[in-house]
């Protein structure tokens, strides 16, 4: 024993070769080093070494970023084994999908997981937005990181509306038909557009084929870019909103603790349960599938997926050059300018901005909940534009019309804020937001539960 | 000072100069690649027509109704025999959202199954959202018997009687 030289590994091969392949860690004696440590580490490309304990008390965000971040990667994973065994192309996408339910180990729970991580990348995404609007975090100096984070809820939405068509079967078939000859109505570039995105006149092979590949390859693609940039904007801002407290551990001085292990133990706790969640609802509820594509029948009703479904509500009542261009457009126009007003820095990091807040807030979700079932019930069954202004063309007489009509409801709820309250311009773009936002929600509901065969209203379950 | 200055302002008028030489080169490479990108999705359309015959031969005249919708799902229209003798062949293509419209004989109209759009026997809306009726293909009568030209659907904005065509 005493022979063998000190300077000579003598552990066998494999244990070497393991050493090699592994750095040898640094052990931290103490706070200081342990701080240099982590800063080495993959985490903390993403996270500074240290936080402010307010921001991670699980209340301040719910986590929902990070479930986003969670079900990207579950939806790439599960997206990945899908691909090895579905066929883009008419007549082998249907049997293929049945193929991958019967005959794979664990075919159809992995397509589940897929659907439902899906479907909760849409509402975690919204719930995001809604937090860091509500709390004020979309407001100087983080507005640029808004922008992108609207760009990240129109890759999700595109992303599940491709996705939607690739089974082939009925309701996929029809819903894209309907959505893709919504984007006909588009001034100037309409036809154009419906063109590449069908790749020819109507649904056929080359439109799997477009749908797979953006499903596949583009968006993914858009998605590994945007989502760090997004993050790493969090961190250039010195992390989430956090008000500003009186007595000096606002948010330029707040008490910080150690990212590691407190901010990342909870993130695992958020990711696990989420994923838990998600594999849970992947045993007991299928994803569906309907019979095989049918050109020369539609569905009735048929219906496009649940989240636009809101949209599909417009279009009952409004032509659709306003269902599908003037009214997103105009939406799409006012989230990017949301957070260029000039609010101030009153309210930032607190919930509805103030107490007087949280009222007008409030009170304008209860005025969109009367507002809009009244606006559907009463353009249902009592009037009928087009018939009463015969003389003019139905772009006029049913979108222009209605559209005024409700710019001016609008504008009047705007100006009863303004003189009722005495409010500052963040709580009355608050109210408004509120008033619109729940009035989308509504229409969905409606669209979702309320209408039956024909389109018409039905009471659910009745 | 001034000679300084003279040639500062030369060095930066060349350099801008390069400088947006180089942009413009860069916004003429990456017309180029769109314009590649979008020729790669747009629709081959040679293929589509080869694949389908143009013209359906419907039938004899006296074999359709006077009043009656027939369907021919081989040719994606319905053939209407109004109730004067005249023939319409009518897309079954929803005009708002695209969606097969089927023809429901008790209600005598077309009922579009999205959106709750209504179209009477000549394809004319009988209930928005369709913002205008069904599209038509051309008929021609030979010797009694009914042809419909399926390659391309004509757009109408409103019913007229020069729309319908008559055997005799």
């Amino acid at each position: 024993m005493s022979s063998e030289r000190p300077d000579i590994d003598h552990s066998n091969f494999l244990k070497r070769l393991w050493r090699s392949f592994t750095i040898a860690p640094l052990v931290p004696e103490d706070d200081r080093e342990r701080k240099r440590t982590v800063l080495n580490t993959l985490v903390l490309h993403l996270h500074p070494p240290t936080v402010p304990m307010a921001t991670i008390r699980y209340t301040h965000t719910w986590g929902l970023g990070g479930m986003g971040l969670v079900l990207f990667l579950l939806l790439a994973s599960t997206g990945l084994l899908l691909m090895f065994t579905y066929e883009p192309a008419p007549g082998q996408a249907y049997g293929s999908i049945l193929k991958l339910k019967g005959h794979f180990l664990f075919g159809k729970f992995v397509r589940n997981i897929h659907h439902w991580s899906a479907n909760a990348f849409i509402v975690v995404a919204l719930l995001h937005m809604l937090r860091v609007f509500f709390t004020g975090g979309h407001r100087e100096p983080r507005q640029f990181n808004w922008i992108l984070g609207l760009c990240l809820l129109l890759f999700v939405l595109f992303s599940n509306f491709t996705g939607y068509l690739l089974p082939w079967d009925q309701m996929a078939y029809w819903a894209i038909t309907i959505m893709t000859s919504m984007l006909a109505y588009i001034p100037l570039a309409g036809n154009w557009l419906q063109e590449i995105l069908r790749g020819g006149g109507e649904i056929g092979p080359a439109t799997l084929v477009n749908f797979y590949t953006l499903h596949t390859t583009l968006l993914p693609i858009l998605f590994v870019i945007f989502m760090p940039w997004h993050f790493w904007r969090v961190r250039k801002a010195g992390g989430v909103v956090l008000p500003k407290a009186e007595g000096g551990a606002g948010e330029d001085n707040p008490e910080r603790v150690h990212t590691i292990p407190y901010l990342v133990v909870k993130e695992f706790a958020v990711a696990l349960t989420l994923i838990a969640a998600i594999f849970l609802l992947s045993i007991f509820v299928n994803a569906p599938l309907q019979e095989m594509a049918n050109p020369g029948m539609s569905p009735n009703p048929a219906k496009a997926p649940w989240y636009f479904l809101g949209f599909q509500e417009l279009l009952m009542h409004f032509h659709p050059l306003f269902a599908v261009f003037v009214i997103p457009v105009l939406t799409g126009i006012l989230m990017i300018l949301l957070p260029y007003f000039r609010y101030g820095s009153d309210g930032i990091g607190t919930w509805f901005i103030s107490k007087r807040g949280r009222r007008m807030a409030v009170i304008s979700a209860a005025a969109a909940m009367i507002f809009t079932p009244g606006a559907v019930i009463l353009d249902e069954y009592l009037i009928d534009l087009q018939k009463w202004l015969p003389g003019l063309p139905p772009e006029i007489s049913n979108g222009l019309v209605p559209f005024v009509m409700l710019l001016a409801v609008v504008t009047g709820y705007y100006f009863y804020l303004k003189r009722k309250y005495e409010s500052t311009k963040a709580e009355i773009t608050q109210a408004v937001f509120i008033f619109l936002l729940t009035s989308f929600i509504v229409l969905t509901i409606i669209g979702v539960w309320f209408r039956g065969e024909g389109m018409k209203l039905v009471w659910p379950g009745g | 000072m001034n000679k300084n200055n003279t040639s500062t302002t030369q060095t930066h008028t060349r350099r801008t100069f390069l400088t947006r030489f180089w942009l413009l080169l860069g916004l003429a490479a990456l017309a180029e690649l769109v314009w590649v990108a979008v020729s790669f999705v747009k629709p081959k359309k040679q293929k589509q027509t080869a694949a389908t015959p143009s013209i359906i031969t419907a039938g004899p005249v006296d074999s359709f109704d006077l009043g009656s919708v027939t369907a021919f799902p081989r040719g994606r229209f319905y053939l209407a025999r109004l109730e004067n003798g005249g023939f319409l062949a009518l897309s079954r293509e929803c005009t708002h959202l695209g969606c097969t419209v089927p023809w429901v004989e008790e209600e005598n109209r077309f009922v579009c199954p999205c959106h709750a759009s209504t179209f009477d026997i000549k394809g004319v809306v009988t209930n928005p959202p369709a913002p205008r009726p069904l599209d038509i293909f051309p008929v021609t009568i030979e010797n009694d018997v009914v042809m419909v030209d399926v390659s391309e659907a004509v757009e109408r904005k409103r019913f007229e009687v020069g729309q319908v065509v008559r055997g005799y």
